[in-house]
């Protein structure tokens, strides 16, 4: 069976009319899996407990049942805890953890009928931007053999980008939904810092842990955000703040939306190639009546060093836990890149450098927000690249970590401001994707699924 | 030698739920590791939510110790590795507690600065066990994240009496304020003195606290995890005569923090250079920081009951009692409110406020058990038996005496107890009710004539 041409709505409506069944799906999402087992996109497939799902929600379909993703497949990334389920955050630390209770967002899936079909592959403990840092091995790209798909959540997009489920659960502490999404040709979310709960996912850096999604268009996404955020009871860093109507935006166009083009975003070292495809894009939203502004955010060329300060102090803090007491592996099975960061982060939060560094970060953080801030008063949403670069080879920047950082050097700024960001695929460079990126204010998930239906039509 | 002595109290809170979890908190007694959670036990992804009312009530708490409460706070991991620390790090707070700068006045007269009073979460209990011939060490995690206030002195005492002064009046205070039992056997209050010596030739008689904090000494010794007043009396002790013994033979002790051992009756070495220790506090990413404003201080600081030393002063001036009866009457506020109701029910029975207080005091009353009405009945019944004139009952006492003169015989031979026969007698001829001591009073009066 082939369902590639199917949205989650569309298969919702197939499996309303009986067209196919829950179970239908889930054997022809297994069956891609296994096919592409190659690609190593999961760490663990749930296939005895997706088809008991499956008959469970046939059965429900049967007696008129009606829930948003009811007997759809989905994939969830490893390191969101599944009750029940092995969730190892991609690390060997964690090769037996089997979670006793489910990520709110899990449930919450749960809940309007999703099927989780297994868990995704990623960079260890979510460190990484290529998927290479796993220690179940990298995840490949689907496109062309030999090339990374992104990280960290690379199985993630991987399994939406090659038809092994309708849609993917990310993380994105850094980049880690954006980057892959771009290098897959799919859609990826970065929601507004506290819009989707964290609760029961695998904290990597607690302060810009953003929780999103992996879907092949912006109406899915849009649909998969109005099920996941909220407010969570257990996770207080999510907002009152009330969820958007998001699908009214989709019926929305783009005339008279103001857009801001960051000049830093275009300088040196981003692929001419990527700057000219994006500049095409920009020229067809003028066309569509968006009024289109050369701003700046004069910030921005500190960022990667703020968030390298930032990020890894937390994450020194956050696997302080897998200390080898509780979780039964010792701390020298920690992989390469997670010991450079506990390292790095226990560094820069020593009493004698806090000042130095951790309290700077926390300074040139705040005055990242406050150029987004600024820019916000002028425009409605700002448009850059993804990545500087094309997706490269397997293996050719593992050896120079100081190069796979920079691969975030667009993305992390939304992670630090805690606004949020969608990648939205603009086409092939050479048989390799490329993502544009659209970044808007604090809960203006709404503009971006707006603005990016119009990159992407109908 | 003049001892430098500061303290730092850990006070557990008695809120239903933990500080960050919904597991209940009265974890005394009850089978380990029951009342967990992934938050408590710090399982991945889990994710801590402060409990509001622990957090109003170390407001409150600071709010009595005359402290300022700062109108931004937040929280702060402390990291350290330790097998009942189940994160990795504990939530506490660093540099922006929730209170500064309070104090209290002890009864001596002198005031004793509060640095802060702070908000964090108890660990776990580490239980040292023999199975089988082998030391192994269990973790209950009941205990995990049970709110904890810890409340940080200056180093203002100079004598174990005012130490436990401030611990008693801490203490009250705290159950006054019903935020904690405080019961140290409990290990709801935990005491960690901090002792040092300065030298006499300071000038230590000039008391401006500015003065004495610039010639502290360069060495300071903790005594961590006291869980009683008499062991941190002991401590105290006992490292004032160490020091003292080191620095007579022109040593300096050494910085370091030490354990009493009360089956040694001294204290011992727990670990040396404190200042080596680095916990990389950062701010608590997980919840974001606590905003005040005057219309939500307002609203903690109206729950705050009347404290002990003003409950006391109003006594004295209201009820016309001694400062000696007013301190016994506001120890606890059970028996304090107790005292106000049998005062009240008393006016109208014409009772003077010091009856009341002279009955409750001198024949001890057990509050739980007896009802603000029985007091009022039996003040009531004395104060009839009083009205009986001196005269008449002597009257009867002559007559008892000489128609039991085997008895008076006994008692003047040495038979000490003939005095409560002779009594019974009194009691038996007399028509009206008598009270018992003042019969015998008058009884031992003419015996001994």
């Amino acid at each position: 069976m082939n369902y590639s041409a199917y949205t989650i709505q569309g298969a919702r409506a197939s499996l309303k009319k009986k067209h196919f069944s829950s179970t239908h799906l889930v054997k022809a999402c297994i069956d891609e899996i296994k096919e592409k087992e190659n690609l190593n996109a999961f760490i663990t497939v749930c296939e005895k407990e997706a088809l008991k799902k499956a008959t469970e929600a046939d059965k429900k379909i049967k007696d008129g049942v009606d829930l948003p993703l009811l007997g759809i497949p989905i994939s969830v990334k490893d390191i969101y805890l599944t009750k029940g389920i092995r969730t190892t955050a991609a690390s060997k630390i964690l090769d037996d953890f089997i979670p006793q209770y489910s990520a709110t967002v899990v449930k919450k899936l749960e809940d309007v009928g999703a099927i989780i079909i297994g868990k995704t592959n990623c960079d260890a403990w979510a460190h990484g931007s290529s998927g290479e840092n796993s220690d179940y091995g990298p995840t490949e790209s689907p496109f062309l053999e030999g090339y990374v798909p992104g990280g960290s959540s690379s199985g993630s997009a991987v399994s939406v980008a090659a038809q092994m489920c309708f849609a993917s659960m990310g993380s994105d502490t850094g980049g880690s939904i954006r980057l892959p999404a771009s290098f897959c040709e799919i859609v990826g979310l970065k929601p507004t810092y506290g819009r989707v709960s964290r609760y029961g996912i695998i904290a990597m850096a607690s302060s810009l842990d953003s929780i999103g999604h992996f879907t092949n268009t912006i109406e899915e996404s849009a649909l998969m955000l109005s099920i996941t955020a909220g407010k969570d009871p257990n996770d207080a860093t999510t907002p009152d703040e009330t969820v958007d109507d998001y699908q009214s935006y989709l019926k929305k166009d783009i005339k008279g939306i103001r857009i801001g083009i960051p000049k830093e975003y275009f300088a040196q070292g981003l692929d001419k190639r990527i700057k000219e495809k994006i500049e095409a894009e920009i020229k067809s939203l003028e066309k569509q009546g968006a009024k289109i502004e050369n701003i700046s955010l004069p910030n921005t060329e500190y960022a990667i060093a703020c968030y390298y300060i930032i990020q890894p102090a937390e994450v020194s803090s956050n696997l302080g836990r897998y200390d080898g007491i509780r979780y039964g592996s010792a701390r020298q099975n920690f992989g390469e890149e997670a010991k450079r960061r506990i390292m790095l982060g226990t560094y820069v939060l020593s009493s004698g450098y806090y000042d130095a560094y951790y309290k700077k970060a926390m300074q040139i953080r705040t005055l990242i927000k406050k150029d987004f801030d600024e820019v916000f008063k002028k425009v409605d949403v700002v448009i850059t690249p993804v990545s500087p670069t094309l997706p490269w080879k397997i293996g050719e920047k593992s050896s120079d970590p100081l190069s796979m950082y920079l691969s975030d050097v667009y993305t992390v700024t939304a992670n630090l401001a805690g606004i949020p960001g969608i990648s939205v695929p603009i086409g092939l460079i050479q048989s390799l994707p490329v993502g544009l990126q659209i970044l808007g204010p604090h809960f203006s998930e709404g503009k971006l699924f707006q603005v990016g239906k119009a990159i992407l039509g109908v | 030698m003049k001892p430098v002595i500061g303290l730092e109290v850990h006070v557990e809170l008695k809120t239903k739920s933990k500080m960050f979890c919904g597991c209940s908190a009265d974890y005394f007694g009850k089978k380990p590791n029951t009342h967990t959670c992934p938050v408590c036990l710090g399982l991945p992804g889990a994710l801590p939510v402060p409990n509001k009312t622990a957090i109003e009530w170390c407001v409150m708490l600071g709010m009595a110790l005359d402290c300022n409460i700062p109108l931004f706070s937040k929280f702060d991991r402390k990291n350290y590795f330790y097998p009942d620390l189940a994160k990795g790090y504990q939530i506490s707070q660093y540099d922006e507690p929730f209170c500064l700068k309070g104090s209290i006045k002890l009864g001596s007269g002198k005031t004793i600065r509060i640095t802060r009073v702070h908000m964090e979460e108890d660990t776990g209990k580490l239980i040292h066990e023999n199975v089988n011939g082998q030391g192994i060490t269990l973790i209950d995690f009941n205990r995990s994240g049970v709110p904890l206030v810890e409340i940080v002195t200056e180093p203002d005492f100079d004598n174990t009496k005012d130490v436990l002064d401030y611990l008693k009046k801490l203490q009250q205070i705290a159950r006054y304020l019903d935020i904690s039992n405080a019961d140290m056997e409990k290990g709801d209050m935990r005491l960690e003195p901090n002792i040092s010596l300065r030298s006499n030739t300071t000038n230590t008689t000039n008391n401006t606290n500015q003065q004495i904090t610039n010639k502290l000494p360069n060495y300071k010794v903790e005594v961590k995890n006291i869980n009683s007043f008499r062991f941190v009396e002991k401590a105290i002790a006992f490292e004032i005569k160490r020091q003292t013994e080191i620095i007579e033979k022109k040593g300096i002790p050494v910085q370091e923090t030490r354990g009493w051992d009360e089956n040694k009756q001294k204290t011992v070495t727990q670990r040396v250079k404190e200042e080596a220790s680095d916990y990389r506090y950062f701010p608590e990413p997980d919840i974001p920081p606590i905003r005040w404003n005057d219309k939500k201080l307002l609203m903690i600081k109206k729950q705050i009951p009347e404290l002990p030393d003003t409950k006391k002063r109003r006594f004295q001036k209201q009820y016309n009692i001694s400062q000696y009866d007013a301190e016994i009457l506001t120890r606890e506020k059970t028996l304090a409110d107790f005292y106000e109701t049998c005062v009240n029910d008393g006016q109208k029975a014409n009772l003077t406020a010091k009856q009341v207080s002279n009955y409750i005091i001198n024949k001890k009353i057990d509050i739980e058990s007896t009802l603000p009405a029985e007091i009022i009945k039996n003040i009531k019944a004395l104060t009839i038996y009083l009205r009986i004139d001196e005269s008449e009952i002597k009257k009867i006492v002559e007559r008892v005496l000489n128609e039991n003169k085997n008895a008076v015989g006994d008692y003047r031979n040495g038979k000490v107890s003939a005095v409560q026969y002779l009594i019974g007698k009194v009691l038996m001829v007399s028509k009206e009710k008598l009270e018992v001591s003042r019969v015998k009073k008058i009884l031992e009066e003419k015996l001994n004539d």
